[in-house]
């Protein structure tokens, strides 16, 4: 915590560095309420999720009422406005991974992680959900975990996955590993590696400082 | 039969670094950029218009023509909408991962088309490893001078943001998108009044323009519009990307000209379907669009024109083929619960029968269907899209409602004795 004020005028829940980042992010767009979005997944960095605080410190942030904040929060699927793993399981079970087995794939996480969709596990390492069209589907079917992708999936390869999360808990994960790991059929040749990924169940993107970047 | 490639050309040719600026300038980039700073936002709408390019984000309007309604008032924004997420869509993932300064090349051409000096891409929540590319690219060409103020040694400043969003299909649309740029619930806007055009992101003049759309932009310039016109078929102009998924042997996306027929994607492009199985039904154009069937639809041209005489649409390019072992009630129970899950709740009969639509179908899948529900389900279709037709009435602010109604036209239509036999015979046949 630093005592620093955030320009709400009251003290800020957020870490300098932290603080110096929702700058940056505020700078980027003309009117400043538009920094709400990225300032909710900055908020969900510092917490591992969307907390009450954590949406009550974007408030104050952008000028709004922490209702106003919890109305937009709300809108949105990856807003997770309640206690989420370190490894969100997003399972597509949408038309194309549907055709090709994704329901498969969900029960085979469901029931290797004890987790069943739209939950969290005691030790809130793992969240599993179903998710709508992730854009996957040539390589269906395809899960997320924190939102880096693994297209072709095999419901063998799906609990392998849970069982590597939880042996390994890697820090980032990063989506080539994983489909090198557990992948099959591509949407298309990835082509290039890339180092970094995701730390948490939120996207991975530099300038909002969520995730780690090559 | 191989044909030519315009947009995923470098991609092709160049897999290992496609997406740094140094092979996209050595293969000829940002000469079209150039090239624009030097015309009229006359001369380049009336490019655009001419070369008959449609925009690629599903609703299949000329983007020359959308340019040429902005309204005269500065400031104006440029938004690029790479929220893609229409169930059976892939092909901007590729284009922001693969060749992401063919985009940046295409918004700098549509921005000084549209005298906006700011430009946001916002690209869907869940495509992180795009957006990472995408700001990679950002960075490299504010480096360069083709970004920030003063582009390509100009007095005309161009700054652009990467925005991501939150999972909500919805944004897709572009008022709705809007909203959500300004920090807002994703809802869409009435029109009138709020054309983008006229009155769009901070109540500025605001083009809207898809990923693939902006991405041929520098082609049309460096190519010519004549040579352009001349890749496509008739009023057809130019590459269109197809997102081909589901029971084929060679998923994947394909740039191709129209005029193909669907025989000739489904089994020649797209390497026929698995398992020895036979064709069922396909998707033309994303999950709104109303379904194919092989007995009145395998060799029609895959046109616009022709898509839209039979009662159905090109949209996203997305085509998601099923074979015979498909039961057409989960497939539309799919579809119905994608379009119930994004349904913004602004309006009644898409938020009310959206859901009511999905229990429906639930239930006779799950051997509890009555008699009546095939006239219920048209029934609260019809209460979303007045008369059934296409293209849909809409009772609602956007088309997202009478999207889940396609599914129900299509399985009344082509596939009754199955609902049926669901119904009477207790549950699934499959």
């Amino acid at each position: 915590m630093s005592p620093q004020t955030n320009p709400a005028g009251t003290t800020s829940r957020w870490s300098e560095a932290t603080q110096q980042r929702a700058r940056e992010i505020i700078a980027r767009y003309p009117q400043k309420r538009s920094a709400v979005m990225p300032l909710l997944y900055l908020a969900m960095s510092e917490n591992g999720w969307l907390t009450e605080e954590g949406m009550a410190e974007v408030a104050d942030w952008v000028g709004i009422t922490p209702a106003q904040v919890q109305s937009v929060a709300s809108f949105y699927t990856m807003y997770k406005r309640e206690r989420t793993g370190t490894y969100l399981i997003s399972c597509c079970t949408s038309i194309s991974c549907m055709l090709l087995g994704g329901d498969d794939i969900l029960h085979a996480v469901e029931d290797e992680s004890g987790v069943p969709h739209g939950e969290t596990d005691a030790d809130g390492e793992i969240s599993v959900e179903h998710a709508e069209c992730i854009g996957a589907c040539g390589g269906a079917p395809a899960v997320q975990v924190n939102y880096e992708l693994i297209e072709g999936l095999t419901p063998e390869k799906a609990r392998e996955l849970v069982r590597w999360l939880r042996s390994d808990k890697p820090e980032v994960v990063n989506p080539d590993d994983m489909q090198d790991r557990f992948g099959g059929q591509r949407s298309f040749d990835w082509a290039i590696r890339e180092e970094g990924g995701a730390t948490g169940p939120y996207p991975a993107f530099g300038p909002f400082g969520t995730g780690r970047e090559s | 039969m191989t044909y030519p490639l315009l947009i995923t050309k470098r991609m092709t040719e160049h897999p290992s670094d496609s997406h740094t600026i140094e092979r996209y300038e050595r293969t000829g980039g940002y000469g079209a950029a150039r090239k624009a700073m030097g015309m009229t936002r006359d001369q380049l709408v009336e490019s655009v218009k001419e070369s008959g390019l449609i925009g690629r984000g599903g609703a299949g309007f000329s983007a020359g023509m959308k340019w040429s309604f902005m309204a005269p008032n500065r400031p104006s924004y440029l938004v690029i909408n790479g929220d893609e997420s229409e169930p059976g869509t892939f092909k901007d993932r590729q284009l922001l991962e693969r060749d992401p300064h063919q985009m940046l090349e295409g918004i700098i051409i549509a921005a000084v088309a549209n005298e906006a000096h700011h430009a946001f891409i916002y690209i869907r929540g869940e495509y992180p490893k795009p957006a990472r590319r995408v700001q990679q690219a950002v960075d490299a060409a504010y480096a360069k001078g083709y970004l920030g103020s003063g582009i390509f040694g100009t007095d005309y400043d161009l700054e652009v943001t990467v925005h991501l969003g939150g999972g909500a299909y919805i944004c897709g649309e572009e008022t709705a998108l809007i909203n959500s740029l300004e920090g807002l619930r994703g809802e869409p806007r009435l029109k009138p009044p709020y054309f983008p055009a006229a009155k769009g992101l901070y109540m500025q003049p605001t083009i809207v323009n898809n990923v693939e759309t902006v991405s041929n932009l520098p082609h049309i310039l460096d190519m010519g519009v004549d040579a352009y016109k001349a890749l496509g078929h008739d009023a057809d102009t130019g590459t269109f990307m197809f997102s081909v998924s589901g029971h084929v042997m060679k998923p994947g996306n394909y740039e191709l000209p129209h005029g193909l027929t669907w025989r000739e994607l489904i089994y020649d492009v797209a390497g026929g379907i698995r398992d020895g199985r036979e064709l069922k039904m396909w998707i033309p154009g994303g999950a709104s669009a109303p379904w194919f069937v092989p007995d009145d639809h395998l060799d029609l041209e895959i046109t616009k024109d022709a898509t839209g005489k039979a009662l159905s649409m090109l949209g996203s390019g997305a085509v998601v083929v099923m074979d015979d072992s498909t039961c057409v009630i989960r497939a539309a129970e799919r579809l119905v619960r994608f379009f119930a899950h994004e349904s913004c709740g602004q309006c009644t009969p898409c938020r009310e029968g959206t859901t009511w639509l999905e229990m429906i179908l639930r239930r006779i899948e799950s051997g509890q269907g009555r008699d009546i529900d095939v006239d219920l389900l048209l029934d609260v279709s019809d209460n979303i899209s007045i008369g059934l037709g296409w293209p849909p009435k809409m009772t609602t602010i956007c088309p997202l409602g009478p999207s889940a109604v396609s599914p129900i036209i299509s399985i009344s239509k082509y596939f009754k004795d199955e609902v049926m036999a669901h119904i009477h015979g207790g549950g699934c046949p499959l």
